[in-house]
Order: C-alpha cells, then sequence, then structure tokens
C-alpha cells in the first residue's frame, strides 16, 4: 500500500471497525478465560478500540518514517511486521490498567489469539479484497471518503 | 443537441452509416450510401480549414457519418481500459467506437517489448497489482501466478518486496493473455473500428467529429464519427533519435549498425553470436537495462567473448536528490527506482502532491521525480558485476559529438567526456535512449492543437484537467478527453503507465457518470461486477 496519511488513518479505523469488528464477534466466545460472555465481548471490544486509537498515533510515526522512502511508499511487509509493537504496547497499557473499561482481566493467551487474528485479517483485506467494493480506495491514498 | 438520436438533427445532416454492429442513427440516411452532397467523400478545403464543423459542411463533402455517443482514438491498451471501464459501468457496446488501425489492443505494445527484449515470458516492469485486464486489481497477478501455476514464490515475493527481494513483476504473456480474455468478455471487438484517424474537430451545434480513414478506401474516402464525447489515446507521438544518430542514420543510410532499441535488432545479437566485437549500448534506462541483460545472457549462454561499451549522457554515482527526504538510489551510472515513478505517484502521498501543483512548480517536480532510471535487480548487478570484473563490460559518461563510418567498417563515436575528448570504435551501436517526439508530430495532435483549442502543459504535452478532460475543447455538451503518453506533465504523472491508464479511466468514467452518460461505479455494482469478471461472465 502506498497510502496518505489521512488514508491510513481512515482505513485502520474503517477495518478495525469492520472486519476487526466481524473477527472479535466470531472468536470471543472460544477464546480463553472465564469470565461471562458479556464481559469477555466487552474486553474484547474495548482491545480493539484501543488498537484504533493508539494506532492513529502509531500512524504519525509511520508518516514520518516514510518521509525516509523516495517511493514514500510503506511495503506489505511492513504493514505486517507493525503489529508486534503495536500488540506489544497494547498488552502493556493493558497490564498497566491504562485501558479504561476492562471489565476483568484479559487473560495473554486470549489477547494475542485476539490481536494476531484481528491483526491478520485486516492486513489481508487491505492488501487485495479491499479494492474489490472501493474502487477509487488505493488510488485516493487509502481514503474512503 | 442529439449526437445520439434523430429527432433533433438538422434537416441538412450528412447521411449516415452503420458501424459494423448497429449504431443509432441520425437523419435516416443510406447505409454506406454516396452522400446527397454531391462531395468525393474526402475532405473539404472548407473541413481543412474550418475550425468548427457544422453537419452541412460534412453532408457538402459527401463524407457519410455515423452517430454514436463516444468514440476513443488509438485502440492501444489506453482505449481498451477506458472502454472497460465504462462497460464495467453499463455502457452497451452499441453506444462506444474504438477507432484504431491495430487489430487488438496490446498489439503495438507488444511489438514494442518484443523487439525492447521482453518476449512474452520475460517479466515486464509492472507492479502486481496493476492489471489492465482488471480494474480492481484483485487478485492481483502474484496471487493469479501462484494459483495458476500452485506455487508460494510469487506470494513469498509480493510480501518480502522490495527490501529483500526485487519488486515481482508480470510476465509479458500473462499480461497479453489476460488482456485477451477480458477483450473477449466485454466484446471488444463489437466496438471496434479499422482505420486511420485524421482529426477531431469540434461540430455547431455541439459535440464533434472525429474524421476516419478506413482502410480499403482508395482513393481516400473518409467516414466522419459524430459523438458527444471524444477520448484521444493515441500512445506515444513517436521516437525520436538524437541529432548525431539521426544524421549517421541518414547520411550513411545505414539501418544495419546504428539501431534503436524499440526497432527489430535481432541481427545485432544474431551477428554477436558468430563473430565478436563491440557494442555501444546508449541510454541508462529500463531499456538499456534489458538490452544489457540480453547480451550478458547470451554471452554466458553461447560462451561468446564480445565486448559491451556502455556510454551515459547523465552518469549516476550514488544516491541522488536535493535533500534526505528526496533521495534516490543510484550507482554505476543508473538511477535506480523499482517501476517508472516513485511509487506513491499511483495513489499515495506523491499523487495527492501532485494533484495540487500548478505550472512552473509542477514541471520541476516531474523533473525531480523523473529522468531515467531503472530497476535495481540482483540478477543484472551480478552480471553487471562479473563483467566489471572481468573487463567486457564498461562504462563511460559523455555526449556523442558526431559519428562516422571507418575504412574497416566500424562506427565510430567522438565522444565528450569530462575528461577530454574520445572514441568508441564499436561494431553495432544500439540507441535506448527513448527520445519522445513533440506531440504535434502526431497528426491527431497537432490538429486538436491547431484547430481544436487544445493547450500544452507546464511541460509541453497535451494539457488536461484533473477529469482528463483536454482543456480548450470543449464543445457543450460534448467533451473531449485524452489519457496516456500525451498528456504527460498534468496534475497525475504516472499517466503513461498501465495503472495510471487505469486511474485515468476511473476519472474520466466518474466524469462521464456525472454527465450521465453511464452509471457511477458504487460498492454495490463494483462487487457484482467483479464477481461477473472473476466467473468471466459479460458485464
Amino acid at each position: 500500500m502506498v497510502p496518505t496519511l489521512t488514508g491510513r488513518i481512515q482505513t485502520r479505523i474503517f477495518l478495525l471497525a469492520v472486519v476487526g469488528g466481524l473477527i472479535t464477534l466470531i472468536i470471543v466466545p472460544i477464546l480463553p478465560g472465564s469470565a461471562p460472555l458479556g464481559d469477555k465481548y466487552r474486553d474484547g471490544f474495548l482491545v480493539l478500540l484501543s488498537v484504533a486509537v493508539v494506532g492513529v498515533l502509531w500512524e504519525l510515526l509511520y508518516h514520518l518514517l516514510m518521509q525516509w522512502r523516495w517511493e514514500k511508499d510503506w511495503p506489505t511487509l511492513f504493514g505486517l511486521v507493525e503489529g508486534v509493537p503495536e500488540g506489544v504496547l497494547i498488552w502493556i497499557l493493558l497490564s498497566a490498567g491504562a485501558i479504561p473499561g476492562i471489565a476483568g482481566s484479559v487473560g495473554g493467551a486470549a489477547f494475542l489469539i485476539q490481536f494476531v487474528l484481528v491483526w491478520l485479517g485486516v492486513w489481508l483485506v487491505a492488501n487485495g479484497p479491499m479494492r474489490v467494493p472501493f474502487i477509487r480506495w488505493r488510488f485516493h491514498g487509502g481514503r474512503i471518503v | 443537441m442529439a449526437t445520439d438520436g434523430s429527432a433533433e438533427q438538422p434537416a441538412e445532416a450528412a447521411p449516415t452509416i452503420a458501424a459494423r454492429s448497429p449504431v443509432q442513427q441520425a437523419g435516416g440516411g443510406a447505409a454506406g450510401g454516396v452522400a446527397p452532397g454531391g462531395g468525393g467523400g474526402d475532405l473539404t478545403q472548407e473541413l481543412l480549414t474550418s475550425d468548427w464543423w457544422t453537419d452541412a459542411m460534412v453532408a457538402a463533402a459527401g463524407i457519410p457519418v455515423v452517430d454514436v455517443p463516444f468514440v476513443t482514438v488509438g485502440g492501444g491498451i489506453g482505449s481498451f481500459v477506458t472502454v472497460d471501464y465504462l462497460r464495467i459501468a453499463g455502457v452497451p457496446t452499441d453506444r462506444m467506437r474504438v477507432l484504431s488501425d491495430i487489430d487488438f489492443p496490446w498489439q503495438t505494445y507488444e511489438y514494442l517489448t518484443r523487439v525492447s527484449q521482453i518476449p512474452r515470458p520475460e517479466r515486464i516492469r509492472s507492479d502486481s497489482a496493476s492489471r489492465p485486464d482488471n480494474i480492481w486489481g484483485f487478485p492481483s497477478y502474484a496471487l493469479a501466478e501462484a494459483l495458476r501455476d500452485k506455487t508460494l514464490a510469487p506470494l513469498r515475493q509480493v510480501l518480502v518486496e522490495p527490501i529483500w527481494a526485487d519488486y515481482y513483476t508480470p510476465r509479458a504473456g500473462m499480461v497479453f493473455e489476460g488482456l485477451e480474455r477480458e477483450s473477449k468478455r466485454i466484446s471488444y471487438s463489437d466496438m471496434l473500428v479499422k482505420g486511420q484517424v485524421r482529426m477531431v474537430r469540434r461540430r455547431q451545434g455541439g459535440g464533434y467529429f472525429t474524421i476516419l480513414t478506413p482502410p480499403e478506401a482508395k482513393p481516400a474516402r473518409r467516414v466522419a464519427f459524430r459523438s458527444q464525447f471524444v477520448h484521444i489515446a493515441v500512445g506515444y507521438p513517436g521516437l525520436k533519435f538524437l541529432p548525431e544518430l539521426q544524421a549517421f542514420r541518414t547520411e550513411n543510410q545505414d539501418f544495419h549498425h546504428v539501431v534503436s532499441a524499440y526497432e527489430d535488432h535481432e541481427h545485432v545479437y544474431d551477428r554477436l553470436r558468430v563473430k565478436p566485437g563491440v557494442v555501444l549500448i546508449r541510454g541508462g534506462g529500463i531499456v538499456s537495462s534489458r538490452v544489457l541483460q540480453r547480451m550478458m545472457d547470451d554471452r554466458a549462454k553461447y560462451n561468446l567473448s564480445f565486448e559491451i561499451v556502455h556510454l551515459f549522457r547523465t552518469y549516476i554515482s550514488g544516491s541522488h536528490g536535493p535533500n534526505a527526504w528526496m533521495r534516490r538510489k543510484g550507482g554505476n551510472g543508473f538511477a535506480y527506482q523499482g517501476f517508472n515513478y516513485p511509487k506513491s505517484v499511483w495513489g499515495g502521498q506523491l499523487k495527492a502532491k501532485m494533484r495540487r501543483l500548478e505550472g512552473e512548480q509542477r514541471a520541476t517536480e516531474y523533473k525531480l521525480m523523473g529522468g531515467t532510471n531503472t530497476p535495481w535487480r540482483r540478477r543484472w548487478q551480478q552480471q553487471m558485476n562479473q563483467g566489471r570484473a572481468e573487463g567486457w563490460y564498461r562504462v563511460m559518461a559523455g555526449t556523442v559529438e558526431q559519428m562516422k563510418v571507418r575504412d574497416d567498417g566500424m562506427v565510430i563515436s567522438m565522444v565528450k567526456t569530462s575528461q577530454g575528448p574520445g572514441e568508441i570504435a564499436a561494431d553495432f551501436v544500439i540507441d535506448c535512449t527513448g527520445l519522445e517526439a513533440d506531440i504535434a508530430e502526431h497528426r491527431v495532435l497537432a490538429d486538436l492543437l491547431e484547430h481544436s483549442g487544445a493547450g500544452r502543459n507546464p511541460v509541453g504535452r497535451l494539457d488536461v484537467e484533473r477529469t482528463f478532460e483536454l482543456r480548450g475543447t470543449a464543445s457543450a455538451p460534448g467533451v473531449i478527453y485524452a489519457s496516456g503518453a500525451a498528456t504527460l506533465g498534468g496534475y497525475f504523472p504516472g499517466v503513461d503507465t498501465f495503472l495510471g491508464l487505469q486511474i485515468a479511466a476511473q476519472e474520466i468514467t466518474d466524469d462521464l457518470a456525472r454527465r450521465g452518460f453511464c452509471r457511477k461505479i458504487g460498492p454495490g455494482r463494483s462487487v457484482r461486477q467483479w464477481l461477473r469478471w472473476a466467473s468471466n461472465r459479460q458485464p
């Protein structure tokens, strides 16, 4: 992907909401943990929301790094690997109790499974299928509106 | 005005003929009949000199008229991707005509790639998601190749490109096969009308006349396509040789020892296989890399011993650019870049930036990101390193002042370098500079500049709006659009590329949707149409 800053932020929010939301909806019931299903859903969606919100700040950093690239692009693998520091940061925030509204305590395995699946899903959709419904998206720097 | 109906046509409207499939006719004239105007069916002095034509003028010349709302002139990849978009936007074949002197859209492209050393099995320099046969770019060429050949290698390559692998690029053959399938799917041949387009002139009352000379017409008997919309995609106006190369070829009538990489020059490789010699390559772009690769491949494959001298006009010794945020890699003479523009011109930061620039600022930005360049490919680097180490590949920087033939038949190039003058003796000179001729060298474009109000952009080519409307040529409610190499220098830099032509086609389709010619492709239509594409059903 070779998007603009606005496009990246829009795409991140849109895909986390749609693809991430769908994956979260499906996998939460089977995630490890003994909390009531309602609490698990609440925590699952709060984690998703925090990835989106903190991600906007990450995007500013990526945008800065991109300026050193002649092509002003962002190779496909970067989009995948970004997930590592982002996931680690969210886990640190979770562990420190810095994400407001978490009902119980999110287990490491549950977090890892949800984060990895959401990240992979969003990355895969952004690198192909997204172009099918949105034919202008890739030419407009990843903007949806 | 009615360019597609009969009710509002003036009584003296020119007679009409049907194109290859039914088109809506005006005036009810006899198909293919000689016009009652009494003219011989050729262009009259009045037509040649008038910027605006009336139906009566065309009728008086005896030129039959075909009514069709949209014509595209060219018939190459630019025309193809535009009608492909429009077909997907719901336009039936009988509302569009492709006026072209080639039989299928990739004919010229395939010829040029083949002679410049990219036969079907070789890979072109184009991104995986730049598919002229698929407006969505999904599945990408890499995914399609992985599925077809049941291998993960292409996917692994796009995953780690460009840092841990060269950019994935599709094989020329795969591109052509895809185009063939898509042209059948959209019934391209039903829209194709063969012939030479002579000119496009504005019509009083709105729209345009596009004059076509059918191939069998002798003496010249023209056909006028009366349309509301015209799209111009005639490709490169033509090749230009460097002055000293042109002078040498003209004076010596020697088209054998001094060749262009865009001409068939297989005899050079044939001769080098039977007798050693020296070849001078000129230019530092992708074509020079291709020609070099061919020679280095042949050298290794047949154990040959010829030498290669590579002359760069501008020698790039390392990373270059005005500041740390605009620095392109380079070395050994070449400027390195994956594709012919930095990747973000097709949809990222550079596209957004260029869209806002005007005049001199835009021209400056074009200079910064432009310039001759070639991709850094592992295989080429390895071959060139070997050549340098073994002494059979030498690089020079300089300009050639003059060329002459020595008594022994060698071509001597008198070179001016920073170290002083020198001479290069070579059996063959291959010009890979790829200089393009001025747009006025193309008859249709020259006519547009002279008679139809078209102007030039900051880099001297056709001046188009962000919608690809050709500025100054409006004939309300008609519009002329232009895309491709002739419009380079506009608000969008990558116009002369596969993806660029599709971006232009999308802008044109959206503009035509605003004008009511077709439907806007929204997410629902896009998904439905993609499913039709995937199952190879008609749009």
